[in-house]
């Protein structure tokens, strides 16, 4: 607890795991569609094969729709980091046209952890900023899992400084474990990044919609989150620190990890209750990744519903409100007399 | 004469760090030498051999900073709700009666009016012996509320930090409060009210990811750790012992991530003369 630390071994825990996931009905699942696949190469064998198969992807929707409602937070940590789940440049592909990356921070280097550029969204210019994680084990070290440097906020500040000049509204994706917790982050000013971040998106004059598509690690999160509306996928979570993180200091234990995911309050519906954030979006039965592309139509359409939202606010009343958002959030004291 | 010293050189090698004898006399954790602790607190709490900063509470440090340790405190009154009902090992509440009890505070925060060589300014000293000197919803808050009095004021802000970062035990709420008092400092610059940022042992986690490094001077005692993760997390993630004096504010000074690194007992001389800069003539 001394020290708020984005704690992540992303190879001694969760991810590792996250391969075989933990989920029981997930291996059912599994079974189900194997069983599915079975039936559907048994071409002629009998009359109501295909009544078979219709009754099977009924119970697999079923399934599914009954497994995501009752996930308990760290059965939902570990949907949030399946290694199925769409990334920030799988929507990028689904949701926006006319993709073109900007890289670099001007200062140090470009930051593979963050990816950032122009598109357009149903034909508005707009910019993107996002984590960006990677599936195979080299990709993987290129996006360095998703944890960004001190460069790569930076990057992502620079960019959003260009969508305010030219008035373009910024849609950012979060999923990280968290800022980099390594020596050069640290001599480069991993804190004084994310902090600039914070402080600047409280005051870009242009709207801001931020999704949180997978995993909303801690600082290293909020400083591409300061937004107008910060809205969560049904099964992101949002967590001041990773729950084998909060685990190892508070139990003294990483084993206890579901019972520190629980203790946190760390799901979309506990952030939603808790009024942190503005919105959750709907996943396709089961999850982001049974269908990406179901998925992205499913973010698509919040996005289009919340952007129209504010575009048409005047900079001082966007800004305004935003403050008064996060001003007015998570006040969770009394006074005494 | 010279067994003397030798048998008392090998004296401390056993046992804790943190030994520290009852009453008159306080070993340095830097230098281990055993000093007289009131020689130690008439030096303003550092060793008076090898000029180790000591952690002192919020108090001693307003009263180091304001003229004649006459201050107002104020919004003293607000207290965390456990909005989560954080249980581990003890419950959140318990430890939070159990701090408050220890050190007389309702949170790890003083907020107050005071002078500095004749100036009116606010400061809002943090308090690490209150858990950590960890950032909840209080504060939050409290920060917040001190930059919004120096907005309306119109008077220089000095924040003091020290502090192990969010506090786990209120989850994303304490999550929030970065945001919350980020935002709040962007009014302050925008109102070109001067700030100050004094980072203290230790200063790590949320309160650097935030206002700790939003100064218009980040100025550092000498010694202090501050960083953004801890050295423990960085070891375990890059699995190699970190090099000696890193994170310290000596090493953050060289990145070019501080603007000075001030001795305590001049660190009065060093605001009032930054705020003789900041400040115009009415």
């Amino acid at each position: 607890m001394l020290s708020m630390m984005e704690e992540h071994h992303p190879k001694k825990n969760g991810n590792k795991r996250t391969g075989n996931s933990g989920l029981k009905a997930q291996q059912e699942l599994v079974r189900i569609e194997a069983q599915i696949t079975r039936l559907q190469s048994m071409q002629g064998q009998s009359g109501d094969t295909p009544q078979q198969i219709e009754r099977l992807n009924q119970r697999v929707n079923d399934l599914r729709r009954e497994v995501a409602s009752q996930l308990n937070a760290w059965e939902r940590t570990e949907l949030a980091r399946h290694p199925q789940r769409p990334y920030t440049l799988d929507y990028v592909e689904r949701i926006f046209t006319d993709w073109s990356e900007i890289h670099g921070d001007r200062g140090f280097r470009d930051d593979p952890a963050i990816v950032c550029g122009m598109a357009r969204f149903h034909g508005e210019e707009v910019i993107i900023v996002g984590q960006q994680k990677a599936r195979d084990a080299k990709q993987r070290i290129y996006r360095n899992f998703g944890m960004p440097h001190p460069e790569g906020y930076r990057k992502a500040l620079r960019v959003m400084k260009i969508a305010e000049k030219f008035k373009r509204p910024i849609f950012t994706f979060v999923d990280t474990d968290g800022a980099y917790p390594g020596l050069h982050a640290e001599e480069r000013g991993q804190g004084e990044a994310i902090a600039r971040n914070l402080l600047e998106m409280a005051r870009l004059e242009v709207p801001i919609v931020t999704t949180v598509i997978g995993v909303g690690g801690s600082g290293g999160a909020l400083a591409i989150a300061v937004a107008d509306r910060v809205l969560m996928m049904e099964n992101a979570v949002y967590s001041v620190i990773s729950p084998e993180g909060c685990a190892s200091i508070m139990w003294r234990d990483p084993t206890k990890k579901d019972l520190a995911a629980e203790a946190m309050k760390i799901t979309a519906k506990d952030l939603s209750a808790l009024g942190c954030i503005d919105g959750i979006v709907p996943e396709p039965p089961g999850g982001a990744h049974t269908d990406h592309a179901q998925a992205a139509e499913l973010l698509n359409t919040a996005l289009q519903q919340n952007l129209a939202a504010i575009k048409h606010l005047p900079a001082p009343e966007l800004l305004e409100t935003r403050y008064r958002k996060f001003r007015d959030m998570a006040q969770f004291f009394e006074v005494e007399a | 004469m010279t067994w003397f010293k030798r048998q008392s050189g090998h004296l401390d090698t056993s046992g804790e760090k943190k030994v520290r004898t009852e009453g008159l006399w306080v070993k340095c954790e830097g230098c281990r030498q055993i000093i007289w602790k009131k020689d130690l607190e008439d030096n303003l709490n550092v060793c008076p051999q090898c000029a180790k900063h000591f952690r002192i509470d919020a108090r001693a440090r307003l009263a180091q900073l304001l003229d004649d340790d006459l201050y107002e405190v104020f919004d003293s009154n607000l207290v965390s709700t456990d909005p989560l009902k954080f249980v581990d090992l003890k419950a959140y509440s318990s430890r939070l009666q159990a701090a408050k009890k220890d050190t007389g505070l309702k949170d790890a925060i003083i907020n107050a009016h005071g002078k500095l060589n004749g100036r009116p300014i606010i400061i809002s000293a943090m308090a690490y012996s209150f858990i950590g000197g960890s950032m909840g919803a209080v504060v939050g808050e409290a920060i917040t509320r001190a930059i919004e009095k120096a907005i309306e004021l119109r008077r220089p802000i000095v924040i003091v930090s020290a502090s192990g970062g969010a506090r786990m035990m209120e989850g994303v709420i304490s999550l929030m409060q970065l945001a919350k008092i980020s935002a709040a400092l962007a009014r302050l610059d925008a109102a070109k009210i001067p700030y100050i940022s004094v980072l203290t042992d230790p200063t790590t986690g949320g309160v650097t990811a935030s206002f700790a490094m939003l100064g218009d001077l980040n100025i550092a005692e000498p010694g202090a750790l501050i960083g953004f993760a801890g050295p423990r997390v960085i070891e375990q993630t890059i699995r190699q012992k970190l090099p000696v004096g890193f994170q310290r504010s000596e090493f953050l000074l060289e990145h070019g991530m501080l603007d000075a690194v001030v001795p305590r007992k001049e660190l009065k001389p060093y605001i009032a003369r930054a705020l003789d800069f900041m400040v115009q003539a009415a």
